[in-house]
């Protein structure tokens, strides 16, 4: 198959597979009471998904990420999450201090 | 049809200190030069941040590509990591219902859903009117899924001049800026421990299975800790 066919199939693969999560839970959602149990069960699933998500990523990442140490990278998370909390919850100066130090970091 | 001062009111949330705007960036900028590096070309990139919208997904194909894997391969890599969504969706849009609202609204917007636009709609729903919270999710949605489709493209064009150490810097700001977001969310036990039990879990589950490992330890640890709430009793 012509390379420029292979990555058309990809493209609609992955957001076919993407969406089908997503309507899903909007089908799901027509029937689920915001003020019920089975909302607060889904509401823990779904930062505890988020949770794991980002975990992996931090710990096993995939791509380039994984070039930085490992200690590198808790260091640069745990001085961010130090930063957001004494900032009143500033999300702007972390997140570009985060990309700052970890570059003065790996390049050292 | 949709509330306009509402709207834009979502998608102002682009601006100010809470603004999701530059860990998107920094992201889709990154995949832009990724995508680029896969061999798509650049309206390729731009329908691939369009129709997918969801960076881990993206990540997945991109990969894959590299290393030459199947179409089927590849829906259900990206298939089992972009799961997230259906708990997700369904954990916000029941909040945003109202009876007067059209329904093709959701099932339209349930594209814009990521993790960012996700975490700015459940820190800020409480504050809008219920029959106009949807108009304020599209606001959000609208700016957040246009951030990453442009900020995909200028990664793109400036594939050749990020170098490697740049590329590593963005990639930490997505998972840095969640977590952020995540802590911020953390005002009661129940999700405080949903959030502490999953970050563990995550990586302790990926050392078993790198496919499953997301989608069992997000069962795990929420249903753990909605099992402690309801022992708790609240």
């Amino acid at each position: 198959m012509d390379p420029n066919q292979i990555i058309i199939l990809a493209i609609i693969a992955t957001s076919v597979a993407t969406f089908i999560s997503r309507f899903l839970g909007a089908l799901t959602s027509e029937k689920v009471d915001a003020s019920s149990k089975l909302f607060d069960w889904f509401n823990l699933v779904a930062y505890s998904t988020l949770a794991a998500l980002l975990g992996r990523i931090i710990i096993f990442p995939a791509g380039v990420l994984a070039d930085a140490d490992i200690i590198i990278r808790l260091i640069v998370l745990i001085s961010c999450i130090f930063i957001f909390i004494i900032m009143k919850k500033n999300l702007v100066i972390p997140t570009i201090f985060s990309a700052i130090l970890l570059s003065v970091l790996t390049s050292i | 049809m949709i509330n306009s001062k509402i709207f834009f009111k979502g998608l102002k949330s682009l601006i100010g200190i809470r603004s999701p705007a530059i860990p998107l960036a920094a992201c889709f900028v990154a995949l832009g030069a990724l995508l680029k590096d896969a061999g798509l070309n650049i309206q390729q990139s731009a329908a691939s941040s369009f129709f997918t919208y969801a960076l881990p997904g993206q990540l997945v194909m991109a990969e894959s590509l590299l290393i030459g894997a199947s179409i089927i391969n590849i829906f259900i890599a990206v298939w089992l990591v972009n799961f997230r969504l259906y708990p997700m969706t369904v954990s916000l849009f029941p909040l945003l219902k109202h009876k007067s609202q059209p329904r093709w609204k959701y099932y339209l917007s349930c594209h814009f859903l990521a993790i960012s636009s996700w975490l700015i709609a459940k820190d800020t729903y409480k504050k809008i009117d219920q029959k106009y919270r949807i108009d304020f999710w599209m606001g959000i949605g609208f700016g957040t899924w246009t951030t990453a489709i442009v900020t995909t493209l200028i990664g793109f064009t400036l594939a050749d001049y990020l170098n490697k150490d740049i590329i590593i810097g963005l990639a930490i700001v997505n998972p840095v800026y969640f977590f952020c977001m995540m802590i911020g969310a953390m005002n009661n036990l129940k999700i405080s421990l949903a959030i502490i039990l999953g970050t563990i879990l995550g990586p302790v589950f990926f050392l078993f299975s790198s496919e499953w490992a997301i989608l069992f330890a997000g069962l795990t640890a929420g249903s753990i800790s909605y099992l402690f709430g309801v022992r708790d009793g609240s």
